[in-house]
């Protein structure tokens, strides 16, 4: 997917995960925006959020990297939710 | 002189290498896009910005509207080159380009959608004065419907898909009895492949010649046509091999078809350049076929007779340029010959082969372009058409032509575990008599494979 990256729902609400945070596989952890449809970006693994590497409301495209998360199973490398997957 | 400042090219391949290079001439930035399966730096360092918009499904990928309109913007892009193929003819994405706040490169939606629609434009040709083969302009209805048809423009006839392109959902029916079926499998095929069933009939020519009439039209009443080109060369209404002009015409032909062509063009208001399809029989009697509203193929070969850059008068059209080239202008000199370099099986029917090319080394020489997009160690996927190169020469006389393309052929060296290209096949045309001497037609890639498989089946006793 090719559009704009969103932390939040909408303008007001707050951020849906922070550096931090606890995530599990399948949740939404940001928004990409493609021509008025919000497409929800969900994590392909259960981890702790370790970076946003992108900025809100920045475009970005297709398999790039965006949210960089560490395992909770020890030892395991960075796992990372990417635009589009 | 206003012009793009940068111009999002939403195609892959040579063809968008192709626009990049005049962008670069005009300085005109270029954003390329690319699937997943085309991220290769030895391709995309033409461009000067690259977006990568999807896997490597064309579907999600250069066919995926949202991808493409958000690379544009994304990138500040101010006008989308859709090249040929993909998106060049869908009028949802001229007009997702306008509303989005892009320029299309291109005719507008509108046009496009009368224009590539095959029944509605013979209905307006029809009306503009071109003449049509023998058919049914209306979508035929039911199989009784087409068995009248049939023998009411007298057999053979052909059933061509109204949303059809690039040759497919075609069937020629020779006799009465064949007819409902054909009828039906046309239907079918074309719901299959265009999602859109509707086909029409036309009466089917044996011994024709494929001849078409480049047009390059500004919008405000001014359009040129730039000379004709053969494209009989071809293999399942597929070209393998175009010429210009088209040999073996009496000039008075060729003109009347070329001014005819501009006249329809002007009578829609035609923007841009297009491609005006012609069957001609053997009795140099001319019909209206079919409108192609993009840039082709085949453009270099109009490019070499003509030494206009076709690209760059599109780009200028769009801009809003009224033309500055007049008929007069235009003067055709010499002949030029085109090659479609197709990574399929000639032996096995044309079948795509796939792999990487271990070896790829291209024809140089006089008056000899090579247009691609392949390399040393390209891989040669599944996932989108076989072209790898096109070649084109240039000579004073046809004769010279076809040495000097026989000779450009010999030159390439591509190789690859399980790669077979369309060169043995090209240069089997290049040394066919009745090729020689332009005697040929449409039938001519049919009866060089049957005598082909004729002679490698027989083996000597």
């Amino acid at each position: 997917m090719v559009g704009t990256f969103y932390r939040s729902p909408s303008q007001d609400s707050a951020p849906f995960v922070e550096v931090g945070d606890m995530v599990t596989e399948g949740q939404t952890v940001a928004i990409v925006e493609a021509m008025k449809l919000f497409n929800p970006i969900v994590t392909e693994s259960s981890g702790v959020v370790v970076e946003v590497l992108v900025p809100d409301g920045q475009p970005v495209e297709f398999d790039q990297p965006l949210i960089r998360l560490s395992s909770s199973v020890p030892a395991d490398t960075a796992d990372a939710a990417r635009a589009g997957r | 002189m206003t012009m793009f400042r940068k111009v999002l090219i939403a195609n892959r391949g040579e063809i968008a290498l192709r626009v990049a290079r005049t962008c670069r001439e005009l300085g005109v930035k270029s954003v390329g896009v690319c699937s997943t399966a085309d991220r290769d730096p030895r391709t995309l360092r033409h461009f000067d910005e690259v977006v990568h918009i999807g896997p490597p499904s064309a579907r999600r990928s250069y066919q995926h509207i949202p991808a493409v309109i958000e690379a544009a913007l994304k990138t500040g892009a101010d006008a989308v080159h859709p090249g040929y193929g993909f998106l060049s003819e869908d009028p949802d994405f001229a007009e997702v380009c306008v509303e989005s706040g892009l320029t299309f490169i291109g005719p507008d939606a509108d046009q496009m959608a009368v224009l590539g629609d095959k029944s509605s434009a013979r209905k307006l040709m029809r009306g503009a004065g071109l003449p049509l083969l023998p058919g049914s302009v209306e979508p035929i209805t039911d199989a009784a419907h087409a068995t009248r048809a049939a023998a009411d423009i007298g057999y053979p006839v052909i059933i061509k898909a109204v949303a059809g392109g690039g040759g497919k959902g075609m069937v020629v029916v020779r006799s009465p009895e064949d007819a409902a079926i054909s009828y039906l499998q046309a239907r079918a095929t074309a719901r299959a492949v265009f999602g859109d069933d509707r086909v029409y009939l036309e009466r089917y020519l044996d011994r024709a010649r494929h001849v078409e009439v480049q047009v390059l039209c500004d919008g405000y009443g001014s359009g040129v046509h730039l000379g004709t080109r053969d494209c009989s060369v071809q293999r399942r209404h597929q070209k393998l091999l175009e010429e210009g002009p088209a040999p073996a015409l009496a000039p008075t032909t060729t003109e009347a078809i070329a001014r005819a062509a501009v006249q329809a063009a002007l009578a829609v208001g035609y923007s841009g350049v297009g491609t005006f399809e012609f069957l001609v029989d053997a009795e140099e009697r001319h019909y209206f076929m079919e409108i192609n509203t993009r840039i082709q193929v085949e453009h270099p070969v109009t490019e070499a007779i003509t030494g206009i850059d076709l690209i760059r008068e599109q780009l200028l059209v769009a801009a809003g340029h009224p033309l500055t080239l007049t008929q007069q202008d235009i003067q055709t000199r010499g002949v030029a010959i085109e090659c479609r370099v197709n990574g399929e099986d000639p032996d096995r029917d044309f079948v795509p082969t796939a792999g990487v090319l271990d070896r790829f080394e291209v024809p140089g020489g006089p008056f000899t372009r090579v247009d691609t997009h392949a390399f040393c160690g390209y891989t040669l996927g599944p996932h989108y058409d076989s072209l790898v190169a096109k070649v084109i020469v240039w000579a004073p006389d046809r004769e010279q032509a076809l040495n000097r393309m026989d000779r450009a052929l010999t030159e390439f060296d591509i190789s690859g575990r399980g790669v077979r290209t369309t060169i043995p096949f090209l240069q089997k045309v290049l040394a066919d008599p009745e090729f020689r001497k332009a005697d040929h037609s449409t039938a001519l890639v049919d009866r060089i494979q049957a005598a082909y498989k004729e002679g490698s089946t027989c083996l000597p006793t």
